[in-house]
């Protein structure tokens, strides 16, 4: 078989996998190497899919060839697909060639359990190391650790790689046992937790000795597939909340489901991925990263799930009438976070313009504030926004407005519908 | 300043950075403001009153030393704001430098100044087309020297050259600018960029064309049909920057040319050294300097 083809069956086969990222590293250019990895705090994207999706790593599997039997996966055993799988060296010149003409920013390899999940481990680090040191590959390398692998390897897979991570895939033990009975939650994460003091560690040696080996250098993610089994929103951020909490995981990605087999345990091959909730997800995400929101603020065990016609921010403003307005000129930074359509950024750019002078309406849409969600939330120098007048029903109909531009097309037919039934 | 508002007078100059600073110290040296810059072959205009400014290095070092004593992000707004395509840049960046000068740098904190917002917002502009086309740039193999196009709105090279010869220190590239008729040139050690009139990439060898399909199946295999979404994808990534991108060029650009090493290696027009090897010392491009 040759690399043409085999590289079309091992992307193919890696395509679900939603991390693409290459933030966080921090190799910086080293003579007699090639390449050094992203400066900038968000990464670096080479280009996007038709789904719109970032692509920035090399997003391959070693081999597609697989001894589990997980329900919701492709590359499953009992799936009849074609089998494949690079050597390190077809490996390793890809990634070099890639790499210099600039289309990628690093490899992202991930596996099937080939034999093992050592075994497969064993053939991972063979190609990464063949890539490091014979090749004098310094760019971005991002490993997926396998549940059950002996701590030893993940240990040596640390050291070559800038990222590990270990998928979750399905957010609750019942559905890890009907759906993946070849893994446990143990397994899972037992390498997570390694993974997590071994980069402290090794941090920590970095203070003492400046040439001390990094581990992971650009931290651990995992994956959550949302859609297969029957988890609310409610568990899956409060499983979120926790690995971040307590795994000091980086990101938590989400993944909606897509049907890929027949199954009486699954949704149904005609059933789309729920894009619109794997959407309120990353947002909710966010507002447990940056924002300063717990997952308990958000959702609670009346409501579980997520509002489909308003974000999550704009949910729990709605939730609290009384919290507003804000007055931009004195609030603090935590109080402008929670104030929708104004940002990390923005709320910063207030800070340091206010120390100037004060500000007025007419200033905020400049300091980058999003003016079509944030008017209804602030007040300048005691004033809100000239002629706004509002109930709480047209402020309802107002914030999905602003939102619905922005949303994947398919779902805006589903919010019209919501309109009706809100103007009715 | 000596009442000279009421009178329009414009300042002609060569286009460079030096230059556009040379005319900021002439205007205080005369004690004028100007109402509008023209450089080059833009048309000259003799209804108004105008002065050329002769570029004096000397001059420019002094006042960007000042600025850079008030505050050195005004010094880095003002190269890079330089680099824009911001229609009357320099009639912005003067009055961003007047104020600083007559103010001090308080104001600067403040987004949204109306002297520093139209600046700031071309700068960003800049910046991003900066990060978009370090991923976007699209390199070629030819006989061991990569060479890329781009046809940004900005001049980005001077910005985008450092980023790419630290991650390909070891390497020989060259990076042509189709809209400023400008090229980067780097060999280990060294870059610089040159004005380059005309340049036109020649057909893929073997290797090369092999590369190029399979980025291009890459590309291809790797979205979800299911999620597919036109719009994100171009919200994301511009059309604009497609032009220049290995996976959406027709089936010519996958097909290697017929009989190996009958195309000379491009990128070295009429006169010109070859890439990978320095061009000889000549006028550098205008703002190329460190």
């Amino acid at each position: 078989m040759d690399v043409l083809e085999k590289l079309t069956i091992l992307t193919d086969a890696a395509k679900y996998d939603a991390a693409c990222t290459s933030s966080g590293g921090t190799r910086t250019a080293k003579k007699g190497y090639l390449g050094n990895t992203s400066t900038s705090t968000a990464g670096c994207c080479h280009t996007f899919s038709a789904d719109g999706r970032c692509v920035t790593l090399l997003k391959v599997l070693l081999t597609n060839r697989c001894v589990y039997d997980c329900k919701y996966c492709v590359n499953r055993r009992s799936n009849e697909t074609k089998r494949a799988a690079f050597t390190p060296e077809e490996l390793a010149d890809l990634t070099i060639q890639f790499y210099r003409r600039n289309y990628i920013e690093g490899l992202f390899l991930s596996s099937g359990v080939f034999r093992s999940p050592d075994y497969t481990t064993e053939l991972m680090i063979r190609a990464l190391s063949l890539l490091r040191e014979r090749y004098r590959f310094n760019g971005y390398i991002h490993a997926k650790a396998i549940p059950g692998t002996s701590p030893e390897l993940v240990e040596r897979l640390g050291f070559l790689a800038d990222r590990l991570s270990v998928n979750i895939e399905l957010p609750s033990e019942a559905g890890l046992n009907s759906l993946a009975p070849d893994k446990t939650k143990r397994a899972i994460l037992a390498p997570m937790r390694q993974i997590q003091t071994r980069n402290r560690q090794s941090r920590e040696e970095l203070v003492k000795y400046r040439h001390a080996p990094r581990f992971a250098p650009a931290g651990q993610s995992t994956q959550l597939i949302v859609g297969a089994t029957r988890d609310t929103d409610f568990h899956i951020l409060r499983l979120t909340q926790g690995l971040y909490d307590r795994y000091s995981l980086k990101r938590v990605f989400y993944s909606a489901y897509v049907p890929v087999v027949e199954h009486a345990l699954l949704p149904a091959k005609d059933v789309k991925p729920p894009l619109l909730r794997e959407h309120r997800l990353y947002q909710a995400d966010w507002l447990l990263r940056f924002y300063g929101f717990r997952a308990e603020e958000l959702l609670d065990e009346n409501n579980q799930d997520f509002d489909t016609r308003v974000d999550p921010k704009c949910s729990w403003a709605l939730a609290h009438l009384d919290f507003f307005p804000v007055e931009v000129n004195t609030a603090a930074y935590e109080t402008l976070l929670r104030i929708p359509g104004v940002g990390v950024t923005s709320a910063r750019r207030i800070l340091s313009a206010r120390r100037v002078g004060p500000l007025h309406i007419d200033n905020l849409k400049k300091l980058g504030v999003v003016m079509k969600r944030a008017q209804y939330f602030l007040t300048a120098s005691g004033k809100m926004a000239e002629g706004l007048r509002f109930t709480p029903d047209s402020l309802l109909r107002g914030l999905i407005a602003a939102e619905r531009p922005l949303l994947p097309q398919q779902e805006a037919v589903q919010l019209s519908l919501f309109d009706q039934t809100e103007s009715a | 300043m000596k009442r000279l508002l009421a009178m329009e007078i414009f300042y002609y100059y060569d286009g460079s950075f030096d230059g556009f600073l040379s005319c900021v110290f002439d205007s205080y040296a005369h004690k004028e403001i100007p109402a509008g810059f023209f450089s080059g072959e833009d048309g000259i205009c003799t209804l108004f009153d105008s002065r050329t400014v002769s570029t004096d290095p000397d001059h420019a070092v002094r006042v960007l030393r000042k600025v850079a004593a008030l505050s050195p992000e005004a010094a880095v707004l003002l190269r890079r704001g330089f680099l824009t395509c911001l229609p009357e840049k320099e009639l912005y960046l003067f009055r961003l430098t007047a104020k600083l000068l007559r103010e001090g740098p308080g104001f600067l904190h403040n987004r949204s100044d109306e002297t520093l917002f139209p600046v700031i917002r071309a700068v960003q502009h800049l910046n991003g087309e900066v990060h978009l086309l370090k991923g976007f740039v699209r390199f070629s193999d030819l006989g061991g020297v990569l060479g890329g196009e781009i046809e940004p709105k900005n001049r980005v090279l001077p910005v985008l050259g450092g980023h790419f010869a630290a991650r390909f220190h070891n390497e020989r590239f060259f990076l042509y600018d189709r809209t400023h008729k400008e090229a980067l040139f780097h060999v280990p050690g060294r870059s610089v960029i040159r004005p380059l009139a005309d340049f036109r990439m020649a057909p893929p060898d073997e290797v090369e064309a092999r590369y190029r399909l399979l980025w291009k199946r890459f590309y291809d295999t790797i979205a979800i049909k299911e999620r597919e979404n036109p719009r994100l994808r171009m919200n994301n990534m511009p059309k604009r920057y497609w032009g220049t991108m290995t996976e959406f060029q027709g089936e010519d650009w996958f097909k290697p040319r017929s009989s190996p090493g009958a195309a000379s290696i491009p990128g070295a027009p009429d006169g010109r050294s070859a890439p990978g090897t320095l061009p000889p010392p000549g006028p550098s491009a205008p703002g190329s300097g460190p």
